[in-house]
């Protein structure tokens, strides 16, 4: 009996290896050097019994079932920091930490919290458990119509994919509208799902849910085959990775830009709107799925340079080298277990960069950040000031 | 080895608005969104753990409804051994006196030492289904349960009090068992689970002989509450609502 439990143990390690080779580049995970970087560069790396470089050398001892006996693993916030500052450019994040993830899920060891994200996203298309149907609810206190495709039966240049929390957080709706008013004024002919539209699955997938993300997915790709369309745009820096980088493994193949890039395209239509309302300084923060994941460093910034009295100073942490707002890989449904493991929160310490640069605005280019910066202004000394918004907020203040 | 069968209903989903169907007597079922009862969810995972923990063979039977296929498959990928599906004329509904019948009738071949039930539901009008059960099955209730441990041919279970007083009680198998809670939340299976569930589980599909609603109330009339237009709103600055609350509360003898 013994035999067979240790032969099932080392089985795991050996499985879990070979796993990792499935994913791009995933056999660079061969060239490790244990120099741990991507364990000192992990902002959470400190609270985990398997940072990146313990979990690789556990798995080349065979012994890496041990960590299922851990939790620690879901502190992982998928930021790409880790893999960013490899030497060896192992594929961390998308390879060995998301697999890590999904054999906890699948050993059964998950978060409560996080749970109930993952069922709302296959029940309700949405990790926040609200009602499908109310999906472009937001659109409806706008002095314009927004066009629904099912309703518009036409083609349209631009479908926006609008994504989960701008369309349901009442603080990041905020967002949503803005930049509908953008398109709008632009005379952008586009339109939006509406309840056609699922999660775009991609922050379940980096939580280990690999067959949800999958679920969502075809589903999305379902609605996008029924319309007539030229590009995807969307201000979810997520939305956007999962569009571009992961639906057309699964076949759904779609041109997509976020709405930074989207914007900058047409600056020069955008500068005579703006109007100079005073001087201010903003510090932007790069979003993970933005910068790292997607190297789009530039675009946010040229907007954010394009309106009048606006001075960029950046943060100690910026462009590669930008801290998480803790919400990614499963984060945004994990604040409970990660104040239990650590009393820390990943946008306290990045609030606290922007009191350091002296910006007067906090500005942001992902859904994700809206919330969870300004909860951190709450309750970090000296931050009370600061404002969060998103560069499209700016933009639209900018116009009025 | 326990015999364990898990009774269980899909019930109105509340994250939609709910409406009341034309004749104004119930639920509009066109527009419902069902979802797996939240105390039939704990049942389910009680069973689980009862077999997991002592080996038992765990049968769950759910009358037919929109959803209850995927919720039959996920049942089965969290570890039971055998879904069953009720058919019979249940597109509008049917009371907990006709489901009771048609749950004990069906759950009666598989001889079960245990039966578990969820201790109540969002659309019980009449009474919760585990007793009704018990009572045509010949075997003995106990409802508001949170733990349960079998001993042989009897079970020691834990039973709620108002007040946060734990009762814990023997009681001799067979027995009708309705849940409070389950001793664990409900667990996750992954999606992937579920997925191979469907091409390779099957879910037994069972006629039920009578539909037989006997005993059970007839709704006359469903409405939303009516606002009764008893609230004053006080207004003012903070000095003058100050003084209007104790005029107020002297009114009234409060002070």
């Amino acid at each position: 009996m013994a035999d067979t439990v240790t032969e099932a143990k080392a089985g795991f390690t050996t499985k879990f290896y070979n796993s990792l080779f499935e994913v791009a580049e995933g056999e660079k995970i061969k060239t490790c050097l244990q120099c741990a970087d991507c364990s000192g560069v992990c902002p959470f790396g400190y609270l985990m019994d398997f940072p990146p470089g313990r979990m690789i050398a556990w798995m080349r001892a065979g012994i890496l079932d041990k960590m299922l006996d851990t939790d620690s693993v879901w502190m992982c916030v998928s930021c790409y920091a880790c893999t960013e500052v490899c030497p060896k450019n192992i594929p961390l994040t998308p390879g060995l930490m998301t697999r890590a993830k999904e054999e906890l899920l699948l050993a059964g060891n998950i978060p409560t919290e996080l749970q109930s994200a993952l069922e709302f996203s296959q029940r309700y298309g949405n990790p926040l458990g609200e009602s499908p149907r109310k999906r472009a609810d937001w659109t409806a206190d706008l002095d314009f119509e927004v066009p629904i495709m099912r309703k518009a039966k036409r083609p349209v240049d631009v479908l926006w994919f609008v994504g989960d929390y701008a369309s349901y957080h009442p603080r990041v709706q905020k967002t949503t509208k803005a930049f509908a008013k953008l398109l709008h004024k632009l005379g952008i002919d586009f339109g939006i799902l509406g309840p056609e539209e699922n999660s775009d699955g991609d922050s379940q997938r980096l939580a280990g849910e690999r067959g949800l993300f999958e679920m969502l997915a075809e589903k999305n790709g379902k609605a996008f085959s029924q319309y007539e369309f030229k590009e995807i745009i969307t201000t979810d820096p997520h939305a956007y990775n999962a569009i571009k980088n992961e639906y057309p493994q699964l076949g759904i193949e779609y041109p997509v830009r976020h709405y930074t890039e989207f914007l900058t395209e047409r600056i020069e239509e955008i500068k005579p709107l703006l109007k100079d309302n005073g001087k201010k300084k903003v510090t932007y923060h790069d979003p993970c799925y933005l910068g790292r994941a997607n190297n789009i460093y530039d675009a946010p910034r040229t907007l954010l340079e394009a309106i009048p009295g606006v001075e960029i100073v950046e943060m100690s942490h910026t462009k590669s080298t930008s801290l998480c707002c803790g919400g990614g890989g499963g984060g945004m449904w994990l604040d409970g277990f990660q104040w239990e493991k650590g009393e820390v929160r990943l946008s306290d310490w990045r609030v606290k960069e922007a009191v350091t640069s002296g910006a007067e605005i906090l500005a942001v280019a992902c859904p994700y950040e809206p919330p969870r910066f300004e909860d951190s202004t709450k309750t970090v000394p000296g931050a009370e000031k600061i404002i969060v918004n998103d560069i499209l907020e700016l933009l639209i203040g900018a116009m009025e | 080895m326990a015999k364990i069968v898990a009774i269980v209903k899909m019930v109105p989903d509340l994250v939609e608005e709910l409406e009341i169907n034309e004749a104004g007597t119930g639920l509009d079922r066109d527009w419902l969104r069902l979802i797996i009862n939240e105390f039939d969810n704990h049942a389910i995972e009680q069973a689980i753990l009862l077999k997991e923990r002592d080996a038992g063979e765990v049968t769950v039977i759910a009358p037919d409804a929109e959803g209850v296929e995927d919720m039959l498959f996920t049942t089965a990928a969290k570890g039971a051994d055998r879904m069953i599906k009720l058919a019979g004329d249940l597109e509008e509904g049917a009371n907990n006196h006709a489901l009771a019948r048609a749950f004990a009738e069906a759950a009666k071949p598989y001889q079960p030492d245990l039966i578990l039930t969820g201790v109540q539901a969002n659309d019980d009008l009449d009474g919760p289904v585990g007793p009704l059960v018990a009572e045509y099955l010949g075997m003995p209730y106990v409802g508001y349960i949170s733990g349960v441990t079998i001993e042989g041919n009897k079970a020691i279970v834990r039973k709620e009090y108002p007040g946060g007083l734990i009762g814990e009680m023997e009681v001799t198998l067979p027995a009708v068992l309705g849940i409070q809670a389950g001793e664990e939340p409900p667990r996750y299976v992954a999606i992937s689970k579920v997925r191979q569930m469907m091409k390779t589980a099957e879910i037994d599909e069972q006629e039920i002989s009578e539909l037989n609603p006997n005993g059970g109330v007839i709704a006359k009339r469903m409405y939303l509450p009516e606002a009764a237009k008893r609230a004053e709103m006080i207004e003012g600055d903070e000095e003058e609502i100050a003084a209007k609350l104790v005029a107020i509360f002297k009114k009234a003898g409060a002070l």
